[in-house]
């Protein structure tokens, strides 16, 4: 049953199979769109009829290309700057609150903790909406007041950066944390009676210290940007990012273009998990 | 000594400052404006006023609250699919295979989450559609003559569901399982337990702590979720959450669609709140 107990040949062989399955589900999908990416046809489906890379490098009419298709590469970069903006935003403002709840204490701590938990259990969706609704107000209000029409209040780049951040700080205050709470508080205590001022002890002790969780944390706030799509619907504006511009692809003009960019999705992603392992790995 | 206490005071607005205006500007307006917007209709002359009618229409219209029904059955009835579905496969990484074939598998594991919901979303409609490659394998094999209509279907929309959230019920319930000592699972097998109460009576209740915050997640994403409903499910599978992209993209009707939104945010924080109750847990430990 477990490793230091002995338990019979059919349940043992039963349990692999049951796993091996489940992995089998896992990565059926993964594995169906990367083959067909570099399937020889114009439909998204088998048979096969040979190997091609025509759905990344081809530039004629009835074939376009990953590389030659323009709106498909903008929709890409505008993907990795958001995801950049809202990586740092979210970097900065969650290990601030990692460092505020762990080490500080003042009144209505409790209420504070609850909203910035907030985000763990509120549907993305609901925070679009609720993010539009509030920035259309306030536009409308700018406008009828100062007579002026800021972008950042209308669905646009900005604001899916905001909407994108709302969550992303929470992701990056868990992380962060988690490794605060591993933290030697005497290390600091040193600094301060060393004469060293609060900041300074944060800043030459604790943060050091954080420095591999800011930085997973910062990832993990690129790939939730990247990725979402339930709450940066609601609050596009005239430049899709990657999930939008594949989606409107996938109910209206699917062709095995879409695979080619799901197979480099699932290689960048395959690479820096592989990584990640071997870094943990000589890490212990 | 002064000095230092102010020192310490500035710290505390720098840290403070930020996440006050995180939480207050992100979180708290935009709620706050939601619920107000649910109260708003358009009168006869164009104005916005006060009124019920936005949560009347939801309660009159038959289709509306059958959806938001079925919605939150479904959704329940995913996370216990997910529950019985990892379970195994938790149990299978902490406790059963050595931990460097563990480290592997929970790579696999990790990729499809990382990948993100749209690509296997893609995924499972070129597995699943009627020229797709699982109706073209049992074809070919001779197992089947015409193709299984699978996509487009309540089936396809469960099996989409399951797949983008029934990792967020194994890595929770990793996490308990693995601080638990294998002695008790000895001790419980030396006294002649059977394998099904070893696992009924030790292993699960154990793990519950694991199990409820795995629970909360799944059951949060389900009902929040979008894209399997939308690209997976048939015309007869209709989600809460298409009805508030219709009233906001669509019909542009973003009173309604608030106050859609503002139900379907009660409903999953009266069914976390009641889990949580329930098992006695906290918020905080769920994040962890």
């Amino acid at each position: 049953m477990i490793r230091s107990l002995p338990s019979s040949a059919l349940y043992r062989i039963g349990y692999r199979v049951y796993v091996f399955l489940f992995f089998t589900f896992l990565l059926m999908p993964l594995i169906a769109i990367s083959v067909l990416a570099f399937n020889d046809s114009n439909f998204i489906s088998l048979p096969w009829n040979g190997f091609t890379l025509d759905w990344f490098f081809s530039s004629t009419d009835e074939r376009q290309g990953l590389f030659s298709d323009e709106e498909l590469i903008a929709s890409i970069f505008t993907s990795i700057s958001t995801g950049f903006f809202v990586a740092v935003m979210s970097t900065l403002v969650g290990t601030l609150a990692a460092l505020l709840f762990e080490e500080e204490q003042f009144r209505l701590k409790g209420l504070l903790y609850f909203l910035a938990l907030a985000p763990l259990v509120i549907p993305g969706v609901i925070l679009g909406i609720s993010i539009l609704l509030t920035a259309t107000a306030a536009g409308n209000h700018i406008e009828n007041t100062f007579g002026l029409d800021i972008e950042l209040f209308r669905p646009s780049y900005w604001l899916v950066i905001l909407g994108q951040f709302s969550f992303g700080a929470t992701y990056v205050m868990l992380l962060v944390s988690a490794r605060l709470k591993k933290f030697d508080r005497t290390l600091e205590e040193a600094a301060l009676s060393l004469k060293a001022t609060r900041l300074e002890a944060i800043w030459h002790v604790t943060i050091p210290f954080l420095r591999p969780a800011i930085i997973g944390a910062f990832v993990v706030a690129f790939i939730l940007s990247f990725s979402n799509i339930n709450t940066t619907i609601f609050l596009i504006g005239s430049d899709p990012t990657l999930p939008i511009d594949l989606y409107s692809r996938i109910r209206f003009s699917s062709t095995p273009v879409l695979n080619a960019v799901s197979f480099l999705i699932v290689l960048t992603i395959s690479g820096l998990a592989i990584i990640n392992f071997f870094a943990n790995r000589s890490n212990k | 000594m002064m000095n230092n206490k102010n020192n310490f005071n500035i710290t505390f607005y720098l840290l403070i400052v930020p996440v006050l205006i995180w939480l207050i500007f992100m979180i708290v307006i935009p709620h706050a404006e939601l619920l107000i917007s649910s109260f708003l209709v358009e009168d006869d002359i164009g104005d916005m006023v006060f009124s019920f009618g936005n949560y009347i229409e939801f309660f009159t219209q038959k289709i509306y609250w059958l959806t938001f029904v079925k919605t939150a059955a479904y959704s329940i009835g995913v996370t216990v699919l997910a529950f019985i579905i990892s379970f195994p496969i938790a149990f299978y990484l902490t406790k059963v295979t050595t931990k460097k074939n563990a480290a592997f598998l929970m790579l696999l594991l990790l990729i499809p989450l990382w990948v993100g919901e749209l690509v296997t979303v893609y995924g499972w409609m070129v597995l699943l559609g009627d020229h797709g490659v699982i109706n073209h394998f049992l074809i070919w094999t001779g197992i089947i003559n015409e193709p299984i209509n699978m996509l487009y279907t309540n089936f396809s929309m469960v099996v989409g569901l399951l797949y983008m959230s029934m990792l967020f019920m194994v890595i929770p319930v990793m996490s308990t399982l693995q601080s638990m000592d294998d002695s008790l699972i000895e001790a419980a097998c030396d006294l002649g337990a059977s394998k099904w109460d070893i696992f009924t009576k030790i292993i699960i209740p154990y793990s519950m702590p694991g199990i409820t915050s795995g629970a909360i997640i799944v059951f949060m994403l389900v009902i929040g979720d979008y894209l399997a409903p939308n690209l997976l499910g048939g015309k007869n599978s209709l989600w809460f959450t298409e009805q508030i992209y219709n009233d906001f993209l669509q019909t542009f009707n973003w009173n309604e669609g608030a106050a859609f939104g503002f139900l379907l945010l009660m409903l999953s924080s009266g069914i976390i709140w009641l889990a949580l109750k329930l098992s006695g847990q906290k918020l905080d430990k769920v994040g962890s």
